[in-house]
């Protein structure tokens, strides 16, 4: 169990917690995740880790309510316990000294790109940061990355805020302008983290994705998480979830993810006839 | 009365007795197909009383020799036919901590029922069948509840892992004293038992009851704690305090054939499958969040246990058409008998002599087919079965919407990635000392499916019975005085091997 000892509304969607886990603030490095679970018959969820505070004792997580588990879950209130909560799961990053870095961040990829971010700060890289949203009700931490950034770049598709466009709008700019970055962070929905590894593929940046494919111990027991990365088959529980983005078979990767719609949509359905006011947040 | 009839009694002996097992009440295939409920309904009273009273009482019995943890076998089943059910629990427990389990899932054919002496000539006495009869009994009547009496040591030791491998070295640990805590990855303790054994050979809920054991011990059980990310193992011994750690995380990390195709949708390891349905209930599914995402026609590679589980799963998620799919024969079949034989009776199609070498997918990136090819024996490879080779010109496709590879698991590599000095070989498994079940690192122990590659629920708790001795005299505790048991005879070599 572990207590939602903080939460917030970023968006009809988007929703923080802040969780008391001292044993996995402790452990976590960035690029970890952790898998939660909630109610009879609930289902795992894998969800990376935002920010983590030793001190406090907590990991923070950032929740987008896309299906029946994330929408219900967005019901649990400031203080009450999550059942449960395993982690940190994954790889994680030593992240090196570096001397000029981008971070590419694509909605809820704001959340895990957080972390990683700080370390690079801290490792002494410049750090550019670009971030994109939808729209401008959507946005979050936009003071985080402020603070860790040296310069910070906002899009949004439908121009609300920052530069129309999307993510790639901004970093292809950044490309033509520096000529001296040793690596790209870019992490987002699946199409977003292809079209930045493409897009530094012909520079030869080292480029690192962070993925999310369905999955359901974490731990390597059920080989859901398959990608095919460099022509391999590897876990993302296990051996990553960051990989090299020249390397992930993203066409691949879009294709798994798409595994469950039907059931995904059919829990919503149902959701949406046993508790409509959960789903008045116009998905 | 009762004793001048016994004395006027011929002597019992192999000539005296029921030539056949007394068969077990299961439920009929074509009704069992249709719900998760189990297969096999278990022993009446005159139905146990029956079959106990088909063991001779052998001066030196064999079944003992062939049973991992050693049960007394032939001190319960004389208990059972004198109506001290209590007692031959209680034998049971001595060695055996989870009979209702072990009643139902230990391969009793190959163990104890091939070495029993009545089984040279007649069908072997029905041990595993008797022992459930006990296990369920117990449970009814709540004899696993007692509290038992125990003086604590001040040691302690930890447990990585909850399935039958930890169970049983944490029992023995714990009624020596020792402070034991067992960590689970998984949000829910069992291991193996509860994601990879289906519901309807192994209920969860007797699962659950078994385990209550372990608190009536004081056994710790923390779940969610994944040991190799959250803590590691030197992290645990220096500190947190632990003495003896045991390694017993199963080996449960699938394995693919690598052949193209397997990355499209409707392709999944018997883990995730087997987990999907399992451990999250997935067949309950909508009432329950977890999809198992399922077709119609469904091919599962090998024909191990696990094979039979999957096979007999998909029957009963709505399956129209499940084949398995062996490269060898059925003799090869490393599945029970009786697993095998309850496959074909649900309507499970075989195809043996035959290996996937491609899946197609359609369009969208979901399965279609899988391409299969005919094989044929030749020599005896290194495991002694002989070697399949393909016919060439033999190709041919299979219609199919799922594919379930159940061809075994590698080792999961966390452990050995976070532990310094901590051996493995060549397969990862973890290295250790035959006798002790220590590893290369002092005070580490390992044992189960991560020390032997996939084997038997019976199998691990046999390590960990061997694992729980080594570790108590690591920690310098005398371990508490065995019962007196008789004179075993001795199993032949034949049969050993």
């Amino acid at each position: 169990m572990s207590k939602i000892i903080k939460r917030e509304q970023y968006s009809p969607v988007t929703y923080m917690w802040e969780l008391e886990a001292p044993e996995i603030a402790k452990a976590a490095m960035p690029g970890h995740f952790v898998i939660i679970r909630h109610g009879k018959g609930g289902e795992r969820i894998p969800l990376t880790i935002a920010d983590f505070d030793r001190t406090r004792g907590t990991i923070t997580l950032v929740i987008q309510a896309v299906g029946k588990t994330t929408m219900e879950l967005m019901d649990l209130e400031q203080g009450e316990d999550l059942d449960d909560l395993v982690g940190p799961l994954g790889s994680g990053r030593h992240i090196e000294a570096r001397r000029k870095v981008v971070c590419v961040a694509g909605g809820l990829g704001v959340a895990p790109v957080y972390p990683q971010l700080r370390a690079y700060k801290e490792a002494g890289a410049r750090t550019i940061s670009i971030v994109g949203f939808r729209s401008k009700n959507l946005m979050f931490w936009l003071d985080r990355f402020e603070s860790q950034s040296d310069e910070l770049l906002i899009t949004t598709d439908d121009g609300s805020h920052g530069t129309k466009g999307f993510v790639t709008t901004a970093l292809k700019q950044v490309l033509e302008r520096e000529q001296d970055i040793d690596e790209v962070l870019a992490i987002g929905p699946a199409v977003m983290m292809k079209a930045c590894a493409e897009m530094t593929r012909p520079r030869e940046i080292h480029t690192v994705v962070s993925l999310n494919p369905i999955m359901v111990d974490g731990t390597g027991m059920c080989g859901g998480c398959r990608v095919t990365v460099g022509g391999k088959m590897v876990f993302a529980c296990v051996d990553g979830p960051e990989f090299d983005g020249h390397a992930v078979d993203f066409d691949e990767l879009l294709l798994r993810a798409k595994r469950f719609e039907r059931e995904e949509q059919e829990s919503l359905e149902r959701l949406k006839q046993e508790k409509p006011h959960v789903c008045r947040i116009g998905l | 009365m009762e004793s001048t009839t016994e004395n006027k009694k011929p002597k019992r002996t192999i000539k005296t007795i029921a030539k056949t097992k007394t068969p077990i009440p299961e439920q009929k295939p074509e009704v069992r197909v249709t719900n998760f409920s189990e297969v096999s309904l278990g022993y009446t009273e005159d139905q146990a009383l029956a079959e106990a009273a088909r063991c001779i009482h052998c001066k030196k019995p064999t079944c003992i020799a062939g049973c991992p943890v050693e049960i007394n076998i032939p001190a319960f089943i004389k208990a059972v036919e004198e109506r001290r059910y209590r007692e031959a629990y209680e034998i049971i427990k001595q060695d055996n901590i989870l009979p209702a389990i072990c009643g139902r899932v230990c391969p009793q054919e190959s163990q104890c029922e091939l070495t029993c002496v009545v089984g040279h000539k007649l069908e072997s006495v029905g041990i595993g069948r008797l022992e459930r009869f006990v296990g369920d009994m117990a449970l009814k009547e709540g004899w696993a509840e007692v509290k038992e009496e125990i003086k604590p040591s001040g040691h302690k030791a930890a447990m990585i892992g909850s399935g039958p491998a930890s169970i049983t070295c944490a029992v023995d640990l714990a009624r020596a004293g020792v402070d034991v805590t067992i960590f689970e990855a998984l949000h829910t303790a069992g291991g193996v038992l509860k994601y990879g054994i289906p519901e309807f050979r192994l209920p969860k809920a007797l699962i659950d009851r078994e385990l209550r054991m372990l608190q009536k011990l004081d056994v710790k059980v923390v779940t969610n704690a994944i040991i190799g990310r959250l803590y590691t193992i030197p992290q645990m011994m220096q500190e947190m305090g632990f003495e003896t750690v045991f390694i017993a995380v199963g080996a449960g990390y699938p394995n693919f054939m690598n052949i193209p195709g397997e990355g499209y949708n409707g392709i999944f390891s018997a883990n995730e499958y087997l987990t999907r349905v399992n451990l999250m209930a997935g067949y309950e599914h909508p009432t329950n969040d977890t999809p198992v995402g399922m077709g119609k026609n469904v091919a599962v590679i090998g024909s191990g246990n696990t094979a039979m589980d999957a096979c007999r799963v998909s029957l009963r998620m709505g399956a129209e058409n499940v084949y398995c799919v062996y490269r060898r024969t059925r003799k090869e079949s490393p599945a029970r008998a009786e697993e095998l034989e309850h496959a074909i009776e649900e309507g499970v199609q075989f195809h043996w002599l035959t290996a996937p070498i491609s899946i197609i997918g359609d369009d969208n990136g979901w399965v279609k087919a899988m391409e299969c090819i005919r094989m044929e024996l030749g020599e005896p490879d290194s495991s002694g079965r002989r070697r399949p080779i393909p016919k060439e010109g033999t190709e041919f496709l299979f219609e199919v919407d799922t594919v379930v590879y159940a061809i075994g698991t590698s080792a999961n590599p966390i452990i050995a990635q976070t532990t310094p000095g901590l051996e493995v070989n060549k397969w990862g498994y973890i290295k250790v000392d035959e006798e002790t079940q220590m590893t290369s690192l002092p005070g580490v122990f390992a044992g189960g499916d991560i020390v032997t590659g996939g084997a038997t629920v019976i199998l691990a708790m046999g390590a960990g019975r061997v694992a729980s001795r080594a570790m108590l005299k690591h920690m310098g505790i005398a371990p508490p005085p065995r019962p007196p048991r008789p004179e075993l005879g001795r199993v032949s070599k034949k049969l050993k091997k």
